[in-house]
């Protein structure tokens, strides 16, 4: 079974709409993995429809008992996240910030009084789901939430148990944009990352640095560039870079309003078989199956 | 004043909206400063082109264990909430990837065994593009926590000043150090499905956080009223709509400033700062 991750480093260059043909050229044969847990959009086309749904819980938050809190303000001192503090000067007793803390737990241990609560913390929920193209595997981070990143191995592992059970040959994920925690957590030890960027300065300059990221973590990575025709010269630019790099240059997709069309109609492009667009998405999901075949 | 712009799905236009806001302020206004809080992949400079002066090294402090003075009693791993410490036969081993600096460790252990030394997660970068005050952060490739490095970048407000925070896409932990302290968010979206579907995560964001905020439609169609029913639905006050135009398009994959090449936007831009002005009361 491969893991293919669809990344980008840039948001907005067409991660989910390419996972989402992939999902219908791979369907039946492949399980869904929205690993983009804080704006996911893949539910958006593929309609899931939810069989399981599990609470996520992670991490610790801590809360003030203010019956047992003398005010001492030890935990003042203690947080290194600036996430305690008195509202005002002549305040006895101080308040925790639950979006500043990040669960720490060194002023619950080191409170004088035993006066800090320290209770596990649900950060959003988990679902397994049934699509047109095959099961699916995504999840909702609560608002301003922590623990993206053990959200998206979570999904990850329930979407790789859930295509063992059924024999799949893939599991497809998409990622989130950027090179951070959620990032590196669908991306590592992955069979293949798709980098999906597009040809403008800012594309160009974010596909290195996720390209550089895809290297570090030793994963191997094709890339395919978005809305090529807006600006041809990048797409070589963008193009000679891969070559040079050593990663598998996969395809460009033209420039269309099939992109729009297809998500207002909760479609994905390729089930607009007659579009160039769709075309275009084909061949790439082509050379992806190239690649893994030569492996 | 500090004016963060946001927006949930990336690629909406959060930069396009943030170089030419401060460039647009900045005819008019001596302080302001654009700081890029995008840390893993800052795009601002590619647009403002500044020159850059100043850099600071940002870095976390993580523990390094004496293991002459370690006897493994496995107190630090059992504390650790990251599993940054983990016990491998008779040894401690660190994992500073997972360390969120908190310092616990090094007070729990009875030995006094451990101590801490920073490690860099990137830098601060500040100069000026012309008039424009610029600071961005850069996340070094394979770290995994951007917080710490977005404080770092905040730090360099100008507290008299007019600041334009161009914040990362998303809704989580990075965008939340970016816009916590903001006197208001512009959210940036695009009438599409997805673009209305994270509208709305980032809009429950900022009303959890209680940050006065007011939305960009971005590639705005003559014959698409998909946002603006959206932003009824929601009861959030649309600032501006900047039309869907090719031009627009091409000009940003060039690196240009949208102000000087495509110049019908200019009235956007007046429109969205009178928009802000009116909600800010300095």
């Amino acid at each position: 079974m491969k893991e293919i991750v669809i990344i980008s480093g840039k948001g907005g260059t067409g991660k989910t709409s390419i996972a989402a043909s992939f999902a219908s050229l791979a369907a039946e044969k492949a399980v869904f993995a929205d690993c983009d847990v804080d704006a996911a959009d893949l539910h958006l086309i593929l309609k899931p429809t939810i069989r399981q749904r599990t609470e996520f819980r992670s991490g610790h938050r801590a809360l003030i008992k203010s019956n047992l809190c003398t005010g001492c303000g030890r935990c003042i001192e203690l947080c290194r996240f600036e996430a305690i503090a008195k509202r005002k000067s002549d305040d006895k007793i101080p308040e925790i910030d639950p979006v500043a803390c990040e669960g720490c737990g060194v002023c619950v241990r080191f409170c004088p009084s035993q006066a800090i609560d320290f209770n596990e913390e649900v950060c959003g929920e988990w679902f397994i789901s049934d699509t047109r193209f095959g099961p699916m595997v995504h999840a909702k981070l609560g608002v301003a939430s922590e623990n993206s990143g053990r959200l998206v191995t979570l999904v990850r592992n329930e979407a790789k148990r859930v295509a063992k059970d059924k024999g799949a040959a893939y599991v497809l994920i998409d990622g989130s944009p950027g090179i951070g925690c959620p990032v590196i957590a669908s991306l590592t030890a992955t069979s293949l990352a798709l980098i999906v960027t597009e040809p403008t300065v800012s594309g160009n300059h974010d596909f290195r640095r996720i390209a550089g990221l895809t290297r570090r973590l030793g994963v191997p990575a094709m890339v395919c560039v978005n809305k090529w025709d807006i600006n041809p010269e990048k797409t070589e630019e963008i193009k000679a870079y891969a070559l040079q790099e050593g990663l598998t240059f996969a395809g460009m997709v033209q420039y269309g309003k099939t992109a729009t069309i297809a998500q207002r109609a909760e479609k994905c492009i390729v089930e607009f078989p007659d579009s160039k667009m769709a075309a275009d998405i084909k061949n790439i999901w082509v050379k992806v199956n190239e690649w893994l075949k030569k492996q | 004043m500090k004016i963060a712009i946001a927006s949930g799905k990336g690629g909406t236009g959060k930069t396009t909206v943030s170089t030419n806001l401060a460039f647009f302020l900045c005819e008019v206004n001596d302080n302001v400063v654009y700081l890029d809080c995008d840390v893993e992949e800052p795009n601002g400079h590619l647009f403002l082109n500044p020159v850059l002066s100043e850099k600071i090294v940002s870095s976390i402090p993580v523990p390094v264990v004496d293991e002459s003075k370690c006897d493994i009693c496995g107190e630090c791993v059992r504390f650790c909430e990251y599993k940054a410490l983990v016990r491998l036969g008779k040894t401690v081993m660190v994992f500073p990837e997972l360390c969120h600096g908190c310092g616990g460790c090094t007070l729990v252990c009875p030995q006094h065994a451990i101590q801490e030394q920073p490690r860099e997660i990137g830098f601060v970068e500040s100069g000026n593009s012309g008039k424009i005050g610029f600071v961005h952060g850069r996340l070094n490739i394979g770290e995994a926590m951007s917080p710490p490095l977005i404080r770092g970048v905040l730090r360099q407000i100008h507290s008299d000043g007019v600041n334009i925070i161009d914040a990362p896409p998303g809704t989580s932990c990075p965008v939340i150090a970016s816009i916590r302290d903001v006197d208001f968010v512009v959210l940036v979206t695009e009438p599409t499905p997805f673009g209305l579907n994270d509208l709305g995560l980032a809009l429950d964001m900022v009303r959890e956080l209680g940050v006065p905020h007011g939305v960009v439609v971005n590639r705005a169609e003559e014959d698409n009223r998909d946002a603006e029913n959206f932003c009824e639905k929601k009861q959030v006050e649309i600032l501006t709509k900047i039309p869907d135009d090719r031009r627009i398009a091409e000009c940003y994959s060039k690196g240009g400033m949208i102000l000087k090449d495509v110049p019908d936007v200019r009235k956007n831009f007046e429109e969205l700062w009178n928009a802000i002005r009116k909600r800010v009361k300095e």
